[in-house]
């Protein structure tokens, strides 16, 4: 083995360890900017001493006790005056001579707490989601800042800064490393699933020829909701939101065309979709319903998803499901997006003129004046009550609305279609 | 990235004996670590080869032989599949997979991992007969 080869074992093995260490390390000194730096010191550690004495059978440990260490020789080194810190220090060498024998039971006893705590801080609505987003990958999904900064398109310094401001706020906003309270635990909660959320939908917009980092953060965000969700197995937004993450990913492979065009739900080759990443999406929105209570945003939104992905053609939809759920969700998280895919579910379920009349009613809808699918969803209402002049106007503005050229050609061939006539091939 | 962990056989499992609960436990907890840390997407053990069946190709043409087959360190007894960012964390994860000296496997075993090829990997011009292929049937 090289030196680079074990240098890249060692950097594979604090990945797996480090948000657990960095976790117990906050715990401990209660600062997440030091805890970061004593996990990287213990790093350090590890590549000046394992490539001699070879990786130790219980890494995480190894490295829990060289950065315990390196927080007691920062106390001495620092000659700190102050009793409360000489007797902070004590404290520690008590514990720390004290736990030695037991440290694997130490480090496994309320780690998964600690691991729980350090995501909700990480994710902390005191910080932007500039902030929490590079924050949350380099603490909990073990991301170099570097790989952070390729996976967003941005300059390595900037991502640094970030997470620099993003540790400074916490510190002067005395963020405790605590559980939240009962009464803001939604509230918290929410929170980190949406920069779960965040995080998975920047790697779903990535397109062909991005770096690939930028997909990967589908990955991550993947493995950062299933970490969650054994953390917090009684939290049924958490599984939905993992669901909702696996059956969309599950069409990764089917949604883009040669032309780096993306392919419309109904036009997509099912058999292209991964079965086994359905398989995984279904089962977590199984552990979701079987906790019971209200449905959840997430929780909705998957069981959508879940509709298409177990109709094995478009013609198997589930319609009147669909519609129901999207009546809920319309209910809880309203939105005129929400609402034109309702509308489009109507139609499917219902008939064009009962999609047309809600899609209508949206027409004036500031937010959605500049998208595109506005018109386009319009126009396939009324190419199939026959209005065809109707609908080629509406086509023609969905071209010239859209920015991705591919998708403009579709839409003026089949707005010319309608010239001519004929019913356009429909989504 | 994709990996597929392969757990090689031996004599004491295409004998088709259970394992030792000691075995079971130790092997359950490994999993355990893998679904907490967000990297198991599948696993399953397999049955003795005396179950299965070999097709072999020759001449464009299949024979079917049954199981059971002799050379047990070449055949496979279970697999995971994980979720990793590159080799060296598959190999870290194969590396903890427990072989303890005082159970059966005498602490001996093997692991061997392969990656999953992803539909990226084959590039366009494949993905697009593929489609066709698959749209045609």
């Amino acid at each position: 083995m090289t030196a680079a080869d074990t240098h890249r074992a060692i950097e594979a093995v604090f990945r797996i360890e480090s948000a657990r260490l960095i976790a117990g390390l906050t715990r401990m000194v209660r600062d997440v900017g030091l805890a970061e730096e004593l996990a990287q010191d213990a790093l350090v550690a590890a590549l000046e001493h394992w490539p001699e004495s070879g990786v130790p059978d219980n890494p995480g440990a190894w490295l829990m006790t060289a950065a315990k260490n390196r927080a007691l020789n920062d106390l001495r080194r620092k000659k700190l005056v102050e009793r409360k810190h000489e007797e902070l220090g004590h404290d520690i060498e008590a514990k720390q001579e004290a736990a030695v024998p037991d440290l694997e039971a130490a480090i496994d006893d309320g780690i998964g707490d600690d691991l729980l705590r350090l995501m909700f801080i990480a994710c902390h609505p005191v910080l932007s989601t500039d902030a929490r987003v590079p924050l949350t990958l380099r603490l909990l999904g073990g991301l170099t800042t570097e790989e952070i900064a390729r996976a967003f398109l941005v300059p390595e310094p900037t991502i640094a800064q970030r997470i620099v401001r993003a540790k400074r706020t916490l510190s002067e906003e005395r963020v405790p490393f605590e559980m939240p309270r009962r009464e803001e635990l939604a509230a918290r909660l929410s929170s980190v699933l949406e920069v779960i959320y965040f995080i998975f939908n920047e790697g779903y917009s990535a397109t062909a020829g991005d770096d690939w980092m930028r997909p990967g953060l589908c990955e991550d965000a993947l493995r950062l909701g299933r970490i969650l969700a054994e953390l917090a197995p009684n939290e049924p937004e958490i599984h939905g939101l993992v669901a909702l993450m696996e059956i969309q990913a599950s069409r990764t492979a089917a949604r883009v065309g040669p032309s780096g065009e993306s392919i419309p739900l109904f036009e997509q080759n099912r058999a292209g979709w991964d079965h086994g990443q359905i398989r995984r999406g279904l089962a977590a929105l199984k552990r979701a319903e079987d906790l019971g209570g209200a449905l959840g945003p997430y929780q909705l939104q998957a069981a959508i998803a879940a509709c298409h992905a177990r109709a094995r053609a478009p013609e198997e939809t589930n319609w009147s499901r669909i519609v129901a759920l999207y009546g809920e969700l319309a209910r809880i998280a309203p939105s005129p997006v929400i609402e034109l895919n309702r509308a489009v579910a109507v139609s499917m379920a219902y008939g064009p003129v009962a999609g047309l009349e809600m899609v209508d009613a949206l027409v004036s809808e500031a937010s959605l004046a500049g998208y595109y699918l506005l018109p386009a969803v319009r126009a396939d209402l009324l190419a199939k009550l026959g209005r065809f002049e109707e609908a080629r106007a509406e086509l023609e503005r969905a071209a010239s609305l859209t920015k991705n050229a591919r998708e403009k050609e579709l839409l003026l061939a089949r707005a010319a279609a309608c010239a001519r006539g004929s019913a356009p091939r429909t989504r | 990235m994709r990996f597929m962990m392969i757990i090689k056989a031996n004599k004491k499992t295409e004998s088709g004996a259970l394992p030792d609960p000691r075995e079971f436990e130790a092997m359950g907890k490994y999993n355990a670590e893998l679904v907490k840390a967000g990297v198991l997407l599948d696993a399953a053990g397999l049955h003795p080869s005396s179950k299965g069946a070999r097709i072999q190709f020759s001449g464009g043409k299949p024979t079917v032989k049954d199981g059971p087959f002799t050379e047990a360190k070449e055949l496979i007894a279970g697999f995971w599949i994980l979720q990793v960012k590159s080799k060296e964390e598959a190999v870290e994860w194969a590396k903890r997979v427990p072989f303890n000296p005082e159970l059966h496997f005498e602490g001996q075993g093997e692991i061997e991992l392969r990656q999953v090829y992803e539909a990226a990997d084959f590039g366009e011009e494949l993905q697009v007969a593929h489609d066709k292929a698959l749209k045609g049937s």
